[in-house]
């Protein structure tokens, strides 16, 4: 057997992704109880116990001075940023990347105003969307929608622009107008594209959430893994990045799995 | 019925067709033949509409053909003639979907029944009957070329052109195909335009064989002069046979390029 073509069994394959992931964690678990035969006290690496402890509070007691239930907040306000901003952007991706694809003017008009957006660090913008949208909800939606449409609209726009010449030609001979071509030609051919745009948009989505969060903000998963930075909390923070990693592996299998139900065409021997 | 006037196609400096003239009778089954490079899809682009001949005109029963394609020219394309996202059914459909509903390019209620019904048979005739539910990802080269005749024909087309139809296929799907092309083409009273490098099968099939390749040539500035027509036969089936042999060893002599346009 060679390691070029050994091929695990799904169970073996399941077992060996497994491994390093448990690996990870007890070695995590040697080195916190290390720190903590040297120095009781120690918070940089918080053993298993505490950090139950201290997320049971977050989970189950309402917090005195607002009376939420902080991590449920949190997690609540984060999602509908989150959820807020991609759908904006994906919705935007399909109307502008469509059209930027499948017709050519629209292409020559706005496809360098597009890749010039692209260029332009979302971060950077950040301060620019703090004075205009104020420090509310829209700055940070915004941030998401800035951040992430623009590389999906280039994609879809790619991938339409790149289809078959001849399918165009097809759908004319077949007596299909301009608008013929985009409903039945490219859009049915943009959709696996976009749910594969919007997975790849994920971690940057996170990534402009979290910092958004950090810089301005009362909830939410990034607020409170920043506000409790300052006591050194780790107990809380470890336990809300693994729950981010949880909610974005989630978000990813529900995509990967939609895209495979709605669109089987376009992953052939995937079944 | 179709007919080509001086007929000159140019790319900037490089002219790739010259001076074509050409008649092409109603039913008949022209193949087009030659070197690569010599035009021949370009001809084909151009009588289709994909492309504009820089002079010249084309007219179908005497009235300019639009310089745009359109359901009275159906094509057959080496690869990528069917749409990837549609099944066999769907593919045959949407022919009728554009035409019968300009806004939403789809078909609801009894009109959609009776489209079913007439795309079903379409599929019968090319013998996709049992595949209707299939994608193209899941069938062989032979039956997506099948359904893109399919697809073509449920329009009703005046003149079907082909493109190096069966070029990637392998010889004894080529050989059903063939079989499939002339049956089609007797019982729906075609005008096909076919372009392909295999001279057996432009003999086999056509009724009239047109070999482009440039008349002149200019070994300093080869893109100065294009191709026309060198060789115009026509062939009645009880000619073809006979003929074949003869005249495929004057066409020989031309050098012909076998290399596949892709």
């Amino acid at each position: 057997m060679r390691w070029v073509t050994a091929a695990p069994n799904r169970r073996g394959a399941l077992l060996l992704g497994a491994l390093p992931l448990l690996v990870l964690a007890l070695a995590y678990v040697i080195a916190a109880a290390a720190r903590h035969a040297d120095n009781p006290a120690d918070k940089i690496l918080p053993l298993p116990g505490a950090m139950a402890a201290a997320m049971a509070g977050l989970l189950f007691e309402a917090d005195p001075l607002s009376g939420q239930y902080l991590f449920w907040a949190d997690t609540i306000a984060s999602l509908w940023r989150l959820g807020l901003g991609l759908g904006i952007a994906t919705t935007s991706a399909l109307l502008v990347g469509l059209a930027l694809g499948a017709l050519p003017p629209v292409r020559a008009t706005f496809g360098p105003l597009v890749t010039a957006v692209a260029v332009i660090p979302p971060i950077a913008l950040l301060p620019i969307l703090f004075i205009v949208f104020g420090l509310g909800e829209t700055a940070k939606v915004a941030l998401i929608v800035v951040g992430v449409a623009p590389f999906m609209i280039r994609d879809v726009a790619g991938h339409i622009g790149a289809l078959p010449r001849e399918q165009v030609i097809k759908a004319l001979t077949l007596g299909a107008n301009s608008w013929g071509v985009v409903l039945r030609v490219a859009l049915p051919q943009a959709l696996p594209r976009l749910f594969e745009a919007l997975r790849l948009s994920l971690g940057p989505a996170w990534v402009f959430l979290i910092s958004a969060e950090a810089i301005a903000a009362d909830v939410g998963l990034g607020y409170r893994i920043f506000l409790v930075r300052r006591y050194l909390a780790m107990d809380v923070i470890l336990p809300y990045v693994a729950w981010i990693a949880l909610l974005a592996v989630v978000m990813d299998l529900a995509l990967s799995r939609g895209s495979r139900r709605l669109f089987g065409w376009a992953h052939p021997g995937g079944h | 019925m179709l007919s080509l006037r001086n007929l000159w196609v140019e790319y900037g400096d490089k002219v790739v067709l010259e001076r074509i003239s050409l008649d092409i009778a109603e039913g008949s089954f022209v193949s087009i033949i030659g070197p690569s490079g010599a035009g021949k899809s370009s001809l084909l682009r151009t009588i289709l509409g994909q492309e504009r001949p820089t002079r010249g005109t084309i007219t179908l029963d005497g009235a300019a053909l639009p310089a745009e394609c359109g359901p009275d020219r159906g094509v057959v394309f080496q690869r990528y003639s069917v749409f990837p996202h549609l099944t066999v059914l769907g593919n045959t459909l949407i022919g009728l979907e554009f035409s019968k509903a300009p806004f939403v390019a789809r078909l609801f209620g009894s009109a959609r029944r009776a489209a079913i019904a007439e795309a079903e048979a379409m599929l019968e005739q090319v013998g996709l009957a049992d595949s209707r539910h299939l994608y193209p990802a899941q069938m062989s080269g032979g039956m997506q070329q099948r359904l893109a005749i399919a697809q073509a024909l449920i329009k009703r087309p005046r003149i079907l052109l082909l493109d190096e139809p069966f070029g990637a296929l392998d010889p004894g799907i080529r050989g059903d195909m063939h079989g499939l092309i002339t049956r089609l083409w007797r019982e729906h009273g075609l005008t096909i335009i076919m372009v392909t490098h295999d001279i057996k099968e432009a003999f086999s099939l056509g009724t009239r064989v047109l070999t482009l390749d440039k008349r002149r040539h200019d070994p300093h500035a080869p893109q100065r002069y294009g191709a026309g027509v060198v060789y115009d036969l026509e062939l009645t089936r009880k000619q073809a046979v006979a003929e074949v042999a003869e005249v495929a060893g004057n066409v020989l002599s031309i050098t012909i390029d076998t290399k596949v346009n892709t």
